[in-house]
């Protein structure tokens, strides 16, 4: 008899039989659910390349009504918008990591750490509404544009959404870093900031670079600020003059768009194909920062064999 | 090589440079809940609270759509908690470290970056039109579920890890299957964690607006939903479409919406963790 159908026999095995079955079947979810959701998306995107011809695709006019799809200022405003945030999340998020991991007295650890989980959990559309209400009329007056509603008021909400996600990374990977290690660097004479750069912060380089790419992960899928506070306007940005005028990223234009589309029009259908880039784009920037962390795992198993 | 007073000066430098940094970072947090919750308080009465919306939005109350993502909330627990939780049992108590394991863990976290609108396509393409559920609370529930599902996972997979192995030995050695030792071992243990991470989860999909713009949010529906095949109003929907699309919109209300779903998101994200730092206190391994 085999092990199998011992199974079957007495219903309590049975029972443990159906939960492990369930169990697994969900294990192996995630596999399917990321499959399912690329299938759609080629499924309902790729028509888009057989109903306009690619060099229309791959050019600066955005204008669907005349049908133009012309997708390059999109990717663009969505590349200006996430390099200004991640020149903003970067040294923020891996500087506050730092201070709460290494220097900050165990109570403002306490304290603060939570308080910047709650901005992560803050739901994007909150900050875009306070974006378009207080931050774009301020940086109007400031930088005495004609309209606040910029890449560059984007890149700052955008920096703040993704200061949260590179701090909490970063910051566990720092906090991982043997107490051995820094004992070692400041009994040789280093002092803590020293120890902190020459040691700490190389000795969980891994960790940190994992932060940055999640944290342009982040910041290249946000939508709804995006969408309420850069203007979206369809312009290829062409220089760095372009930051303070109105762009429209990728996320931002299916969100608008899709509502007003017919079910299986070109509009519709390249709207999907742009979900394909975005999916891609994602994809990248996580299995590199999967790579990363599953190098850094293999380099400490060999450590500690 | 620098003198001992140079390297003095240069860590004080350094110390006051990322502490200021840190403060740039929180202030602007507490700032954003602090002046939503002055300039919101004001809408807040019963009225605004448990009424419907009026005279084309510009008055009356919300309740349609604090009832919409309460509903979708539920909804969005029913599909991701025994999925998430399941999976998170797979890889912590089942999965042996093999490449369909690693395969798995990548899926996971693609799933996590994937962006939210893309899971509105998807939830689109599959549930609205390929399955015809129509724009409706399920659609837009099995979508929240799959996005908040890599969540739900990792954090329920890292309190299942804390509980000792000890624990489970002894159970085995006892005489107790498997799945008899993760649901009467393991799992009670692992709960404040699994807890944390599931009302994490669904804090998130709570404050989503990109999946359920073309899955299930109506822009106007001036009655509760009879079924889950029903489209529904929806908060961060609702303050979307009041601070872009109606004009004249008074902004009292505005910031009252606003105030409505900070609270109620944040009330999630208080609730999830004080669980875990009481559970942390309370440990004895």
């Amino acid at each position: 008899m085999s092990i199998f159908q011992n199974f079957i026999n007495s219903s309590h095995s049975k029972r443990e039989f159906l939960i492990t079955l369930f169990i697994k079947i969900a294990g192996y979810s995630a596999i399917v659910f990321v499959g399912m959701i690329f299938i759609f998306l080629l499924l309902e995107g790729l028509p888009a390349v057989q109903k306009v011809n690619l060099t229309s695709l791959v050019s600066s006019r955005w204008y669907p009504i005349e049908d133009y799809f012309g997708i390059l200022p999109l990717i663009g405003g969505s590349i200006i918008i996430t390099l200004g945030a991640t020149l903003i999340a970067v040294p923020f998020g891996i500087g506050s990591a730092v201070y709460l991991s290494e220097i900050a007295p165990h109570w403002v650890r306490e304290l603060l750490k939570p308080l910047v989980e709650i901005l992560g959990g803050l739901p994007s559309v909150v900050l875009g509404f306070l974006g378009m209400l207080v931050l774009s009329p301020f940086l109007r007056k400031l930088l005495d544009l004609p309209t606040g509603l910029t890449a560059f008021t984007g890149a700052i909400l955008l920096g703040g959404i993704a200061i949260p996600t590179v701090m909490s990374v970063a910051e566990d990977a720092l906090d991982a870093v043997p107490r051995s290690y820094r004992d070692a660097s400041l009994a040789m004479g280093a002092t803590e900031w020293q120890t902190i750069w020459r040691v700490t912060v190389p000795a969980a380089r891994s960790g940190v670079l994992t932060a940055i790419m999640l944290g342009i992960g982040r910041a290249i899928g946000e939508t709804m600020t995006v969408m309420m506070v850069t203007g979206n306007a369809p312009i290829l940005p062409r220089g760095i003059g372009n930051l303070f005028s109105p762009v429209r990223t990728m996320t931002a234009t299916i969100a608008a768009e899709m509502g007003e589309v017919a079910n299986g029009s070109v509009h519709y259908h390249v709207l999907f194909l742009i979900g394909i880039v975005l999916f891609l784009i994602s994809l990248a920037v996580n299995i590199t920062a999967s790579t990363v962390i599953f190098r850094q795992k293999k380099r400490q198993e060999r450590i500690l064999s | 090589m620098k003198s001992s007073h140079m390297r003095h000066r240069q860590q004080q430098f350094g110390f006051s440079l990322l502490t200021l940094m840190t403060l740039f970072t929180v202030i602007p947090i507490a700032g954003v809940v602090i002046y939503i919750l002055i300039l919101g308080t004001p809408a807040i009465n019963w009225e605004f609270l448990t009424g419907f919306p009026r005279e084309g939005m510009r008055a009356g109350g919300i309740w349609p759509a604090i009832v919409g993502t309460f509903y979708l909330t539920l909804g969005t627990s029913v599909f991701a908690v025994p999925f998430g939780i399941g999976a998170a049992i797979y890889l912590s108590e089942y999965a042996s470290d093999n490449r369909a394991t690693q395969l798995i863990r990548i899926a996971i976290i693609n799933l996590a970056g994937i962006p939210s609108v893309v899971y509105g396509l998807f939830g689109l393409g599959l549930f609205v039109l390929f399955l015809n559920f129509g724009t409706s609370i399920l659609a837009g529930s099995l979508t929240l579920s799959i996005m908040t599902l890599p969540v739900i996972i990792s954090t329920t997979e890292e309190a299942l890890r804390a509980v000792p192995q000890a624990f489970r030995t002894v159970s085995i050695s006892v005489g107790a299957t498997k799945w008899q030792t993760i649901r009467r071992i393991v799992l009670p243990q692992a709960l404040p964690g699994i807890l944390t991470g599931v009302i994490l989860g669904l804090e998130r999909a709570a404050g989503e607006t990109a999946p359920i713009l073309f899955t299930v949010a109506a822009f106007f529906l001036p009655r509760l939903p009879n079924s889950p095949l029903d489209a529904t109003m929806a908060l961060p929907y609702h303050l979307y479409v009041i601070s872009t699309q109606v004009p004249g919109m008074p902004i009292k209300i505005q910031y009252g919406t606003a105030l409505v779903l900070l609270v109620f998101v944040l009330s999630m994200n208080i609730i999830a963790t004080s669980i875990r730092s009481r559970a942390r206190a309370r440990r004895q391994w």
